[in-house]
């Protein structure tokens, strides 16, 4: 089953023509990283699939059920804004800067949304975010405020929070970005973890190694567009030198 | 007149001039930041009236409104209104005078705030309000705190005018003592119940702002 459908996805800001053209759909339990460099356009293929900018062209589908589609001339045409609601509960985004809510406590900022948005009870928001932060190891910071933790241990926050809500399929928009190594590796075990359970996922990252041992499908972006899609084999074997460059620039 | 008559004298002045403050700040608190919205707003028109409102009432003496707010109902509709419009016409226009004030702050505040956290609350599926009421606006506060606190100290300051329309506030009041025993030891005694006054206020405002110390 398709979780998401991107069909000629187009966006500009202003006169810059960010994305060109960008179709993908990911199946369900499927992990798909999106590779390339900066300015690729990778980041706002993710923020216009959360619906944090809107495409100007394209369709855009979540479990079958547009939330927007192209019309006659080409351009989108979204749901009426109290019909995409009910999309948000399809997805979850992790933001590179985390943005948790500095005013609550992990547990709140990891409740508050289950009950505010989703009438959730209290209890039940808490038992489900105490799942989570076990799974996370971070019970015993359940009473501590964002600015107490690390940066590895914020972004697994965010992890929980976004999971809390039980989305169908969770973004990372570069989750490691703002780490050092050593923080990175403990965000990206909670990836592989998430992973292996079968979360649908996409991941827009530049850990290399990781989008290979982790992705089902990976996709290569530059200026805008898809340059190269396979499977990791595929993608770290490619004849294609632009890509291969790229990558390689990495392995070292 | 004994020193101690002059207290009971200015102690009903005092009454008065906390009556102002008090009404004012309750008032004018939640105004600005309806005005704030106003300020902030995609409409043009809204945008632009609320603009000039702040610049009217940030570029005129607070004196010459408290005077317009008193005179211009009579002026510009013939109303009669009665000597109890007097003590409405002071909080009237103290509370538009400062609403202006503290619409700025609330803006300052507003626009501070990083974009990441309207982000994260709409993706949590949050609606507007609720991203507002929960999410931004206690940030909001915490940022502006000081600032309020410099307004409100200058309010309290500011009461005195209301003798413009003959209210009797503490410093009427320290006038006429002064003015009729020939002596400025009553004004001396108001500027002393003013600072102890402002003192009470920043440190009540100290404690809110420790109390909002819980988070960075």
């Amino acid at each position: 089953m398709k979780i998401l459908e991107i069909n000629h996805m187009k966006k500009s800001f202003d006169k810059l023509e960010v994305i060109k053209d960008i179709s993908l759909s990911v199946n369900e339990g499927e992990v798909l990283s999106i590779i390339g460099p900066s300015g690729s356009g990778k980041s706002t293929v993710l923020r216009c699939a959360a619906m944090l900018e809107k495409m100007n062209s394209g369709d855009l589908i979540y479990l079958g059920e547009y939330a927007a589609h192209n019309n006659t001339e080409g351009k989108s045409v979204y749901m009426a804004k109290k019909e995409l609601r009910r999309f948000h509960k399809y997805y979850g985004l992790v933001f590179q800067n985390f943005n948790l809510f500095p005013h609550y406590t992990v547990l709140k900022n990891i409740t508050d949304a289950p009950m505010t948005v989703d009438k959730v009870s209290k209890k039940e928001a808490e038992e489900r975010a105490m799942v989570l932060l076990k799974k996370l190891g971070l019970e015993d910071k359940k009473e501590a405020y964002p600015y107490q933790l690390s940066g590895g241990q914020q972004q697994r926050v965010s992890i929980a929070r976004a999971l809390a809500l039980q989305p169908k399929i969770l973004f990372f928009d570069e989750p490691t970005s703002a780490l050092d190594p050593e923080l990175t590796g403990e965000v990206l075990k909670v990836i592989k973890e998430l992973a292996k359970e079968k979360m649908t996922m996409i991941i827009v990252t530049h850990e290399m190694q990781f989008a290979k041992e982790l992705s089902d499908r990976i996709i290569f972006m530059e200026n805008g567009k898809i340059q190269e899609e396979g499977t990791p084999e595929q993608i770290f074997s490619t004849e294609n030198t632009r890509v291969k460059d790229f990558i390689g620039k990495f392995a070292g | 007149m004994n020193i101690a008559v002059m207290f009971l004298e200015l102690g009903k002045g005092f009454i008065t001039t906390v009556e102002i403050f008090m009404l004012t700040l309750i008032f004018s608190l939640p105004l600005g930041l309806i005005i704030s919205f106003g300020r902030m707003s995609k409409n043009c028109i809204l945008r632009t009236i609320t603009k000039f409102y702040i610049s009217v009432m940030r570029g005129t003496p607070l004196m010459l409104q408290l005077i317009v707010v008193y005179f211009g109902p009579f002026y510009v509709f013939g109303l009669q209104l009665s000597r109890s419009y007097r003590f409405i016409a002071v909080i009237l226009a103290f509370v538009l005078n400062y609403a202006a004030y503290f619409a700025e702050i609330y803006r300052s505040g507003i626009e501070s705030m990083p974009k990441g956290q309207y982000e994260a609350a709409k993706v949590l599926g949050y609606t507007k309000g609720q991203t507002f009421f929960k999410i931004i606006l206690p940030q909001v506060i915490k940022r502006v705190m000081p600032s309020i606190t410099n307004e409100t100290i200058t309010l309290v300051k500011d009461t005195s005018l209301a003798f413009v329309l003959s209210i009797v506030e503490m410093f009427t009041t320290a006038k006429q003592i002064a003015a009729s025993e020939t002596t400025i030891m009553p004004l001396m005694v108001a500027g002393l119940f003013y600072y102890i006054f402002n003192l009470a206020v920043a440190l009540g405002m100290e404690l809110i702002e420790r109390k909002l110390n819980y988070y960075r």
